[in-house]
């Protein structure tokens, strides 16, 4: 059979289908672009579902985050989050928190304060954002509510005795119960087929019976992220009503069900709000011109052209393949784009594996300007129509600075700004 | 999970083992088998010192032809003994020695002279008929033998020999374990003052016998006894190991030894080794980058496809070597046999060092140190380590790769969860450690457990096994108190020191998840940090 060639035309090509590259799309799409999003998913299966903007600095966990973007702005003044004042980033984050509950999946709007967002391990997390269904764990926690946390058997890495043991100094007031789910008795489960398995409300009433009965007075109900999967906040409801006590996830190990949820919305959506998505292929070879960019994926029965008058790079690090090293160095595996990075392998990682500072290799990546467009080593833009947003960029930790998704969205703000600026001025 | 502080334990024992590795468990079995009581103790845990830093080669003795025939032959001798002995330890797998262009054509054209004169068999086969055996070796291969090298699991070895004894009702482990001190009196060491290293406690142990099996730490545990009559090097060996297992048989480049120029399998995968760095400190041993580079470069001109393999971590052992008067300080050099030491010219007369040696010898040593041992405690019963056979068991054989897999299908059991997914170790493997493996009487870690299985062995080098495991403990009840995520920080800790010279191409990306998992997820950075405002966040 002979593989048919299809070509699109489009303004911006985003690369990467992370939570950068689908912020991107959000606001290429806000701001009237004609967008394509190239690339296969990449690491948003790994994300607990909390929005961090800045949960930590220097080791120490911060309440205010805000406040922690002026000092880091000062400490720190190449990472990313010092292209952008306060109020952009701001607004970018409720953009982008606001086109998700409307798209299908309610967020708490960013504050001022950090929340104490609950981690599997009995730890507490500073973070800005989370989902609807995740939210009453917060509640629970700041006021010390009697509260049931419900495990599964079969679901590994998740234990509510763990999760009670470490919070019981400051919680006390927590209980434990392990459970079988209904109609996975005796087996190995996994947090995405529970999800579904309860996206029918035939399906939940079981679940819900089995908590009734050990509810013990428990104002709140926590258990494993499994409420459904297109429609969590329904699930969610529903599940409350029936259980009548106020209910919370709380992230598994992944791959987790919030991702997939957010992955699988936005594939749903976003195409329905004008975005030409493919997804699921990697780009093979990018063309770089004085006009744009001609970018080449495969498909199984095609093969595509992309020709875009700008491209933003969002494909992530090491686990998403935007960037590889080898025993030399580091490369960008697309353009092959200069990598900022420490010399030699001896600085890459400290000799400590949790040193509060962090691993220098964290912060390598793509050096960028006030636009967002990755620099040649002499410091000029490799290209005028080329941008980056996300963990590829250099000069940030986003692991250790608990700053992922607002490095995420807060780039892609910027870079998307920058294209359209450029768009627009040279369309 | 901690003592009570000033409160002083005290433990009597016919004789007091000091080192948990090879040789002082090989001790405690080789007592026990003459019905002498032991007990043995740990300043860790069972194989923390070279014992389970080594490669798992059980030579032939090949290696030693050339410059050290004594200790040649010592290796045949035991190695056809432990093939007999202690078969589920180990793996008759072969091994080969080739010269690779370059390498001197003399040294290799002795080699057969050399093995005749040490009695170790020795087979000339065509270059072409190695590649054949052994694809991954170079072209340049000009001259090959073959010869009785196997692999032995030195987890394995040890957590049977603890077994044995235990079994026989005649000793005793201590883990964690530190000796402070001894009570010398009429030239006897009446006791050995201690620290239970978890509680901060402090131990007495009386012992009518006292044997010091150090390993790199005897001449520092003989000083406490006021002896000057141990003198060591230390001699670091790093080796690394890749993710699948490169060749059936162990390769020895022909030549003297030197960086890279072994390449042993275990199992699933294969270790390349070795280095042999002068260190001051044996407490100071962790793999370097530079050492990874050499050991690499030198192993890909024997195997090439070494170039592109990916490896999942380093590790380094220190190989403590007894400095003869007057011979250079080169850990290459200096003898690899042992020395009994019996400190009777240091005027002490319960006072033993067992010293130098291999894993190849351990049971040697261990008989030589049980004849004396029993000697001076008028007990004429005569070393039988050399005819009984080290009997296995389910507790003690978790360590093997594929073991828990197979344990696992057999029993069919869909409730037994998978904890480890590289190395397919369920629930069912981690209870049974926990309920009866050789320390279980002790509180067992996150570290015990993978001492004594697979965990954390496989690619993810603890990513997800470590958070799994941990989980497990705490449903368990084992891990009752927040010290349960501290014990898997300090686990993940220690598997970073040896994922991080390896870490480039495809397990980089793995550290980059655990990283992810252990401090995004798990807020294992994050434990005991400052808290903002109301306290209530971690």
């Amino acid at each position: 059979m002979k593989r048919e060639l299809r070509r699109v035309e489009t303004g911006l090509a985003i690369i990467g289908a992370g939570l950068a590259g689908f912020a991107a799309s959000i606001f290429a799409l806000r701001r009237g672009l004609d967008t394509a999003q190239l690339g296969h998913t990449g690491a948003i299966a790994y994300t607990t579902g909390y929005f961090d903007l800045l949960g930590v600095m220097d080791g120490r966990v911060l309440d205010e985050p805000w406040a922690g973007l002026d000092a880091l702005r000062e400490a720190e003044p190449a990472h990313p989050f010092a292209r952008l004042g306060n109020d952009e980033i701001r607004e970018a984050f409720e953009i982008f928190t606001d086109a998700i509950s409307d798209m299908g999946i309610a967020y708490s709007k960013p504050g001022d304060h950090n929340l104490s967002a609950l981690l599997p391990s009995g730890v507490a997390k500073p973070t800005l954002s989370v989902p609807a269904t995740m939210l009453p764990g917060v509640e629970a926690f700041r006021t010390g509510a009697k509260t049931l946390i419900v495990d599964f058997p079969g679901l590994q890495g998740f234990s509510a005795t763990e999760f009670k043991v470490n919070f019981a100094a400051s919680w006390p007031a927590l209980s434990v119960c392990r459970i079988e789910f209904p109609g996975f008795e005796g087996q190995q489960l996994y947090p995405e087929v529970l999800a579904r398995s309860l996206e029918a409300p035939h399906g939940r009433e079981p679940l819900a019976e089995k908590i009734r009965a050990v509810l013990d007075g428990a104002e709140y109900v926590g258990l494993p992220a499994v409420l459904g999967m297109h429609a969590p906040d329904e699930v969610h409801a529903d599940m409350e009503r029936r259980i009548g006590a106020r209910l919370f996830e709380i992230p598994t190990i992944p791959p987790a069900v919030p991702g997939i949820r957010l992955r699988e919305m936005f594939e749903r959506e976003l195409p329905r709000r004008g975005l030409v998505l493919v997804p699921q292929l990697k780009v093979s070879r990018s063309e770089l011109g004085a006009d744009g960019a001609v970018h080449h994926l495969q498909g199984p029965l095609e093969d595509l052209e992309i020709s875009a008058r700008a491209t933003l790079l969002a494909t992530g690090r090491f686990l998403s393949g935007g960037l590889y090293a080898d025993q030399a160095g580091l490369r960008e595996t697309l353009l092959g784009l200069p990598v900022v990075q420490p010399s030699g392998r001896d600085n890459w990682y400290r000799r400590d594996y949790l040193d509060p500072r962090g691993h220098q290799l964290n912060r390598a990546g793509l050096e960028t300007d006030a636009q967002f467009r990755p620099l040649d080593a002499a410091g000029a833009p490799v290209n005028p129509r080329l941008f980056a947003a996300g963990a590829v960029l250099a000069h940030q930790d986003w692991v250790r600075q608990r700053c992922g998704a607002g490095l995420a969205i807060a780039a892609a703000y910027g870079a998307v700004k920058a294209a359209a600026e450029m768009l627009n001025g040279s369309a | 999970m901690s003592g009570h502080q000033g409160a002083k334990r005290h433990y009597e024992t016919e004789v007091l083992i000091i080192g948990g590795g090879v040789t002082g468990t090989g001790i405690m079995r080789d007592l026990a088998l003459r019905g002498i009581h032991s007990l043995l103790i740990d300043r860790q845990d069972l194989n923390a010192g070279a014992s389970g830093g080594n490669h798992g080669l059980l030579h032939s003795g090949g290696r030693y032809v050339a410059a050290d025939a004594e200790t040649a032959a010592e290796c045949r001798a035991e190695s056809e003994l432990l093939k007999r002995l202690a078969p589920e330890c180990i793996d008759p797998c072969g091994g080969l020695f080739v010269a690779v262009e370059g390498d001197d054509p003399e040294f290799a054209a002795r080699f057969p002279d050399h093995c005749a004169v040490a009695g170790i068999p020795c087979e000339e086969i065509s270059p072409t008929e190695a590649r054949k055996m052994e694809p991954a070796l170079s072209e340049k291969v000009y001259a090959a033998y073959q010869v009785p090298d196997a692999t032995v699991d030195p987890f394995r070895l040890t957590l049977q020999n603890v077994n044995h004894a235990r079994r026989l009702g005649f000793g005793d482990f201590l883990p964690h374990m530190g000796v402070e001190g001894f009570d010398i009196e009429g030239g006897e060491l009446k006791a050995a003052r201690c620290r239970d290293l978890r509680s901060g406690e402090e131990v007495l142990i009386s012992a009518r016998q006292i044997v010091n099996a150090g390993g790199a730490w005897a001449m520092n545990i003989a000083r406490l006894a006021g002896c000057a009559d141990v003198n060591l090097i230390y001699s670091k060996g790093t080796l690394i190991v890749s993710n699948t297992r490169l060749s059936q048989r162990v390769v020895n480049r022909l030549r003297l030894p030197g960086d890279g120029d072994i390449l042993v399998p275990g199992g699933t995968v294969s270790l390349l080794g070795t280095s042999s760095v002068t260190i001051e400190d044996p407490d100071d041993a962790r793999p370097t980058i530079a050492e990874v580079d050499k050991i690499l470069a030198e192993g890909a001109v024997m195997m090439p496809p070494l170039a592109d393999t990916r490896f999942i971590r380093a590790f380094s052992g220190v190989r403590p070597l007894l400095m003869a008067s007057g011979a250079a300080e080169d850990g290459r050099k200096a003898s690899r046999g042992f020395s009994l030491i019996t400190h009777e010219d240091q005027n002490l007369s319960n006072f033993v060092t067992i010293a130098g040696g291999k894993l190849t010898t351990f049971r040697l040593m261990a008989e030589k140190t049980g004849d004396l041992v029993a000697q001076r405690l008028g007990n004429s019963a005569p070393c039988a380590t050399h005819t009984v056979p080290l009997p296995t068991e389910n507790a003690v054989g978790w360590t093997e790769p594929g073991f828990a897999a197979r344990d696992w299908y057999q029993r069919a059991d869909a409730s037994d969860m998978i904890l480890c997914e590289c190395e397919m170790t369920p629930q069912s493997a981690v209870d049974a450690i926990v309920s009866d493996a050789p320390g279980s009487e002790h509180h067992m870690s996150l570290q015990a457990i993978a001492l004594r299985s697979r965990v954390g062995k496989g690619a993810c080098q603890g990513a997800f096994c470590a958070m799994r495991v941990t989980s497990h403990l705490y449903d368990r009840g084992i891990y009752d108190s927040p010290e349960g995520l501290e014990l898997m920080r300090d686990f993940v800790t220690e598997r970073f020191k040896g994922v991080r010279p390896v870490l480039w191409g495809r397990q980089l990306p793995q550290m980059e998840l655990a990283e992810t998992l252990h401090c995004g997820l798990t807020g294992l950075d994050l434990l005991g940090a400052k808290k903002p405002g109301s306290g209530r966040a971690s």
